[in-house]
């Protein structure tokens, strides 16, 4: 799904890492990496070891680091909106002028991307950086624990047990979308975004679902 | 055989008594290593209470929770998750350094992010859900 992006980027040097959060297993994402034909790194995450590293609390989000190793925009929205709140359910359908403004959010993404990987832009100072890494707290901590025996214990077959710690994992850290639709996945392939994740969407009120990265000067 | 989870990994030891484990067994499921003086990460060494460490064995368990980090069972006693305080993580993460990990791609093959240094680096997370 990246692979536009690095034919646009790759004579600058700079590499794509993409992700898949599947605690369910690589075959889950085999078909999508398959289609998307690509040429850089596309990698497996049962784990959710890279969400639990940075941060991350929902996907799609990015990670810009420099040649250095450094990051230079902590985890954001990866250009996803939240046009889709509005969505017609029962078509599941958008707004033509809802999905323009998605798609332009998308394009005006990627473009910043591909200007970071040409010239620098839009990196930031050290200190901006730190103020926009993601919360950390001990509850924090401790969901992350109780998450990943959780998904241990699924691998093994126990699924009351697990179910138990991956349900806990996202009463600790309810900012977590990444690992709330991991524990309902579990009840029930479907409800990650079924009648039980709308209630959650609704209930954020006029917090946004993806946060809209900030590219405002700094 | 007891499982042992951690941020670096899985490891499986030899475990009695809860999680009371060789001095090899938890230098190698957590980088610290049993000595006279504590048990030492890198130039850290960390004095031991009291019965945390005999006859060359240590309550790892005991020894994980005394750094502040956060300790979790399965019910039979099997697995264990050695996770990761608070104070670490947010010391991980305002250094600004890149976590490092190693991940499989879908022929299984491990690719390591920090093998990409003197690159600039777009990491994105997807799910198919």
């Amino acid at each position: 799904m990246w692979q536009q992006l690095y034919s646009d980027i790759k004579d600058t040097g700079a590499m794509i890492v993409a992700i898949a959060e599947e605690s369910r297993g690589a075959e889950h994402a085999r078909q999508w990496i398959e289609a998307a034909k690509a040429e850089y790194w596309c990698l497996i995450d049962t784990d959710h070891r890279v969400a639990d590293l940075y941060g991350m609390v929902n996907v799609p989000q990015s990670v810009w680091i420099d040649e250095t190793g450094r990051m230079v925009r902590p985890p954001e929205t990866t250009g996803s909106t939240d046009h889709f709140r509005r969505m017609d359910l029962k078509t599941r359908t958008m707004t033509p002028e809802d999905q323009a403004a998605r798609n332009a959010a998308r394009v005006a993404y990627l473009d910043a991307v591909k200007a970071w990987a040409r010239t620098g832009a839009h990196a930031l100072p050290a200190d901006a950086a730190r103020k926009r890494l993601p919360a950390n707290t001990p509850e924090i901590a401790r969901a992350h624990a109780h998450f990943r025996l959780g998904v241990w214990l699924r691998a093994q077959g126990r699924v009351a047990e697990a179910d138990k710690h991956l349900g806990e994992a996202s009463r600790l850290h309810p900012d977590s979308w990444n690992m709330w639709r991991q524990a309902a996945d579990l009840v029930e392939v479907g409800k990650a975004s079924g009648p039980g994740f709308w209630q959650r969407v609704h209930a954020l009120g006029d917090k946004p679902y993806y946060p809209p990265p900030d590219f405002t000067a700094v | 055989m007891t499982t042992i989870l951690t941020d670096r990994g899985d490891a499986r030891v030899d475990a009695s008594d809860g999680l009371r484990v060789s001095a090899a067994d938890a230098e190698r499921a957590v980088g610290w290593t049993l000595k006279p003086e504590g048990m030492c990460h890198d130039e850290i060494c960390v004095p031991l209470p009291e019965g945390m460490a005999q006859g060359g064995r240590v309550d790892l368990a005991a020894f994980w929770r005394h750094l502040g980090n956060p300790v979790l069972s399965s019910e039979a006693g099997d697995a264990w998750m050695l996770g990761t305080g608070v104070d670490a993580r947010r010391a991980a993460l305002e250094g600004l350094e890149a976590p490092d990990f190693t991940l499989p791609d879908l022929a299984g093959k491990p690719h390591t992010l920090s093998s990409l240094r003197g690159r600039k680096v777009f990491l994105a997370t997807w799910a198919s859900w």
